[in-house]
């Protein structure tokens, strides 16, 4: 066995909603140099074999899916540092090593991350935007490729304009949180949606002003002429790059 | 903190204002948000085993693929030219392809679990020498 580790905070308690770790693993706490790391016993040969592993998608989505719900359920009370998937050791006292080596690193996530939240908010073009009024069936190849044409041409425009409100909800979002990241748009096989996504924004938030970011996406959502998608409240992983 | 609700605030006015939160049936959180934020964000710390975990992007495209159904996937797939009207008056012609590129798919994720499982069985991996770093 080793240890997986999941996430990192101070004066940290274990969940008690009966949360396990991977595969149904007991979850524990190492203290160290004033940190509490959350930890779990997971079979070295998994993790070994990763490579491989890495092809079996079933198991790698679960085992995301066992690794953000510790992060989750610890996040609920306690600020907390979260890990990236499969960071393992190969027993507590490395954990305890690294605990001391990254004291600094892990105290500066937990400074600022602590009473806040990370909230995600996506834009996607609004279905039909754009969107050329061909409705009559096209007569002969030339006007089908014509009618293509076009439709590509408005369907550009739109995403263009699109990506330009973009622009303006995350400054607005901005204007709330405390600090910001955009990501790179999903893709549309990610998405599973049709229409385009033009944001992909994290947002940091004080928790009292979650009620504010609501109101807020609500409002740009109706004025504007995007779709808006509000995630969250994340345990703030998009804010915790930048230890090593 | 409570698992992430996802909603939008964009629904039509048909809908409905009250109560946005609710503007979308709540769901479990979605597998492509997780995996976005535990795959490539978080704290990355050197682990004592490696662990590369290379395109995570097309790692997690495939991920959604195998996940969704396969009911949900053609749905979305004839929705998606369906709602297209330039693209209609070829439809069953793009329909065919799109199931050919879907068994396509399924063919080639096939090839490349099917020899990662019989390595396994066949090979064990020795112990390796383990690399803390004292």
């Amino acid at each position: 066995m080793i240890t997986y580790l999941y996430a990192v905070g101070r004066d940290l308690e274990l969940p008690d909603d009966g949360s396990r770790g991977i595969d149904g693993g007991e979850l524990r706490l190492v203290d160290e140099a004033g940190l509490q790391a959350v930890v779990s016993d997971v079979e070295r040969e998994a993790f070994e074999d990763l490579d491989e592993h890495r092809e079996d998608l079933t198991w790698l989505a679960a085992v995301a899916r066992a690794h953000h719900g510790v992060v989750a359920a610890v996040g609920r009370d306690h600020a907390v540092a979260p890990l990236s998937l499969a960071t393992v050791y190969l027993d507590d006292d490395r954990v305890r090593a690294v605990l001391r080596e990254s004291r600094e690193a892990f105290t500066a996530v937990l400074d600022r991350v602590e009473g806040r939240d990370e909230w995600g908010v996506k834009a996607y073009v609004r279905p039909g935007a754009g969107k050329a009024a061909a409705t009559d069936r096209p007569t002969s190849g030339a006007a089908y490729l014509r009618a293509r044409r076009e439709a590509l041409r408005a369907g550009d425009a739109a995403v263009a304009a699109a990506e330009r409100e973009a622009d303006e909800v995350d400054a607005a979002l901005a204007a709330l949180a405390v600090e910001t990241r955009r990501h790179p748009p999903q893709d549309r096989s990610l998405t599973g949606r049709a229409e385009q996504m033009v944001l992909n924004g994290a947002y940091l938030v004080e928790r009292a002003g979650a009620d504010d970011l609501r109101a807020l996406v609500e409002k740009l959502a109706s004025e504007g002429s995007l779709d808006l998608e509000l995630t969250g409240p994340w345990v703030p992983y998009s804010f915790a790059g930048g230890a090593t | 903190m409570n698992e992430p609700v996802r909603w939008t605030g964009s629904m039509p006015s048909a809908q409905g204002r009250q109560g946005g939160q609710a503007a979308r049936a709540p769901q479990g959180t979605d597998l492509a948000d997780i995996l976005e934020r535990v795959l490539d964000k978080g704290i990355v710390i050197a682990g004592d085993i490696q662990i590369n975990l290379l395109d995570i992007e097309l790692l997690t495209i495939k991920l959604r693929l195998v996940v969704a159904s396969v009911d949900r996937a053609k749905e979305m797939g004839i929705d998606w030219w369906e709602r297209d009207p330039t693209l209609s008056a070829g439809r069953s012609e793009l329909e065919e392809e799109n199931e050919r590129l879907r068994e396509r798919i399924t063919a080639l994720e096939q090839a490349q679990t099917r020899p990662a499982r019989r390595r396994k069985k066949v090979e064990r991996a020795p112990e390796p020498e383990p690399e803390g770093e004292q």
